[in-house]
């Protein structure tokens, strides 16, 4: 919104602007190595879950943020995702498809699980829709845990075990290989492969955004009534948002299966879909950083927290209250305290911003 | 006075019913709008206006009756498609974009001209870009047009009432319509501005549109129309010169009741 004012900023200073995209993607680059250093392996393997999380909340944001469409059930595009490559390429159905296929197929395939449950919600709103998709997310849930009887296509509780990790022609991405000199190991080959995804995302969402079919969004966000009467065909639009934020969620629950080597139903719960929801409220529905900073933060900030148990034994010499409860405790804190003081999210658009600052009567400071 | 182009009606809306359960909102009300005219719809609340009006733009599929635009049959389209037939409207209570600027609300408007699909968003090529460029050169065209041009950065809600209202005709225009239907709007307005809105109706209809209103402002109706309905529980109860109607008994006694008749 608003990129003729942002624009501007930007042509201010380009220098500036060159100069901090780059130390950005030198970072991006570099952060592996540095958590790995720092931290250890195990955080360089949360860097990437990030990155998955940040694909999902861009994917629900063109939901929930762009179309204004309350989506609790979303994970279920995930877990379609992450089921259609993990039955493929597994020892499962004995398919192997290579990943250059199944990444393109996973995305059509979630597409249209988006249109099936777009179609019968389109002429319901808010909290009624919200209560629909929160059906479609358990009805996918349960079809996963019960597909094992009488043919067995799921596998059940037990999940799909041994899936083909992610190749790239002949490069594996489950190996460690040596560039320049670096010693690569396989957890910082899926960070790289989930960073250059999340740029494509990133650069798709930027470009709905500012275009034809993203202002028809925002219109049925802001006024559904009034976008109809302007000769916005509301069904057809919401549905693309539900396709195009579906996709999204099963480009990311395929790179979760080969990611991970193992799905099952249990990483698909309702409450997965509710953290998403929570990445793209408490980011700034609607605006791609805030999005961002909120999938980050979500994943990042739970994990931090589990240091709380050795924290306490340095301090009192003892584990005073258990670190897996507390972790919920200050989690849940954090984001009430959040809404409370930053209702419109921690990184909201200029726009958003600026109806908070002055409740209406912005400067008129006219045209681009 | 006013050029006519064509002989056939543009509207033609022949015994439109509609009823909410037990109340019969509209019952067998038949309208001609003519090329070029501008068209007045009046009566006193609860009269049935806006159900006509939203029944014409395909917000209500009326019970009975149905009606024409332009040589085509629009009876019970969705509105989108109306929209695209050329009927444009504005709300009795401004439904604005709120949360998106001036100039975004006249964009959203073009979008039943243009074509961008999401390849075309995406990858924005030559045909996209060009695409965008008309629109927003359009958008802004239309916002000076009703002269709101420098308040086209600012977000909708923060816009004064009587722009809110330009806002709303600029971005009806934008759709290109042959037809368009003012729900009140002068409701509202001091006198400056009802003057300067009569003076940008009276602009819209030279250009070409065809205007149907709901008005309450019994001197700004006068003024302006051509020709006036009078609409009363329901029925219409006269239609003709504005003059005319204002003498009529049955619209006397519609407004002011039966003992002063």
């Amino acid at each position: 919104m608003f990129l003729a004012d942002r624009r501007q900023k930007l042509r201010r200073d380009p220098r500036l602007v060159w100069a901090a995209t780059i130390a950005l993607g030198v970072l991006l680059v570099a952060l592996p190595f540095v958590t790995d250093w720092a931290a250890g392996r195990a955080w360089v393997r949360i860097a990437a879950f990030a990155l998955l999380y940040v694909m999902l909340a861009l994917g629900l944001n063109i939901v929930v943020g762009y179309a204004g469409l309350l989506d609790l059930g979303y994970v279920a595009f995930f877990a379609v995702g992450a089921y259609f490559y993990a039955l493929l390429a597994s020892p499962h159905f004995d398919l192997h498809l290579p990943f250059w296929l199944l990444l393109p197929a996973g995305a059509a395939v979630t597409c249209v699980f988006g249109v099936l449950l777009g179609a019968p919600t389109l002429r319901l709103r808010g909290d009624y829709l919200a209560i629909v998709t929160l059906g479609f997310g358990e009805i996918i849930r349960i079809f996963l845990l019960n597909l094992n009887a009488p043919v067995n296509i799921t596998n059940g509780p037990q999940g799909v075990n041994l899936i083909d990790p992610i190749r790239l022609g002949d490069l594996s991405l489950a190996q460690t290989h040596t560039v320049l000199g670096f010693t690569v190991p396989a957890v910082y080959n899926y960070y790289y492969l989930f960073l250059a995804l999340v740029l494509g995302v990133i650069f798709v969402s930027v470009r709905l955004e500012d275009s034809r079919i993203g202002r028809a969004w925002a219109a049925i966000r802001e006024d559904e009534v009034a976008a109809a009467a302007m000769g916005i065909n509301t069904r057809d639009v919401k549905l693309l948002a539900f396709a195009m934020g579906a996709s999204f969620g099963g480009v990311s629950g395929g790179l979760f299966a080969g990611f991970q080597g193992f799905v099952s139903p249990e990483s698909f719960t309702i409450i997965e879909s509710i953290m998403i929801l929570c990445m793209v409220v408490l980011g700034g529905m609607g605006h791609i950083p805030g999005v961002i900073l909120g999938a980050v933060l979500l994943v990042v900030l739970p994990e931090a927290l589990r240091y709380l148990g050795p924290l306490q034994q340095a301090l009192f010499g003892r584990v005073l209250a258990d670190p897996a409860d507390l972790r919920l405790l200050v989690f849940g804190l954090a984001l009430i305290l959040v809404m409370l003081l930053r209702p419109s999210g921690l990184w909201p658009s200029a726009l958003r911003r600026r109806e908070l600052a002055a409740g209406g009567g912005a400067a008129a400071d006219g045209r681009a | 006075m006013i050029p006519r182009t064509g002989n056939a009606p543009l509207l033609e809306a022949v015994a439109i019913s509609k009823r909410f359960g037990g109340l019969s909102a509209l019952a067998e009300v038949s309208l001609t709008i003519a090329r070029g005219e501008i068209f007045g719809l009046i009566g006193p609340n609860g009269a049935g206006k806006t159900t006509l009006f939203n029944v014409l733009t395909g917000l209500y599929a009326p019970d009975a009756g149905e009606f024409t635009f332009d040589g085509e049959r629009l009876t019970g389209m969705k509105p989108y498609r109306v929209a695209a037939c050329g009927i444009a409207r504005t709300f009795q209570n401004i439904r604005l974009f709120a949360n998106m600027s001036a100039l975004e609300n006249v964009m959203v408007g073009r979008h039943v001209r243009t074509r961008a699909g999401v390849p075309g968003a995406v990858l924005r090529g030559a045909a996209t870009r060009a695409e965008e460029r008309e629109i927003t050169r359009r958008a802004y065209e239309l916002l000076d047009y009703v002269g709101i041009a420098g308040r086209a950065a600012q977000p909708a809600y923060g816009l004064a009432y009587g722009d809110q209202r330009r806002l709303e005709i600029a971005r009806a225009l934008a759709t290109e319509p042959k037809l368009l239907a003012l729900d009140e709007p002068a409701a509202g307005m001091n006198a400056t501005e009802r003057a300067e809105l009569k003076r940008l109706l009276e602009r819209i209809c030279a250009s070409g549109i065809t205007l149907l209103l709901i008005e309450h402002d019994v001197r700004l109706v006068m003024g302006l129309c051509d020709r006036v309905a009078v609409l009363d529980y329901g029925r219409k109860i006269a239609e003709g010169a504005p003059l005319a109607v204002q003498h009529d008994p049955a619209v006397i006694e519609a407004y002011l009741g039966g003992a002063l008749a």
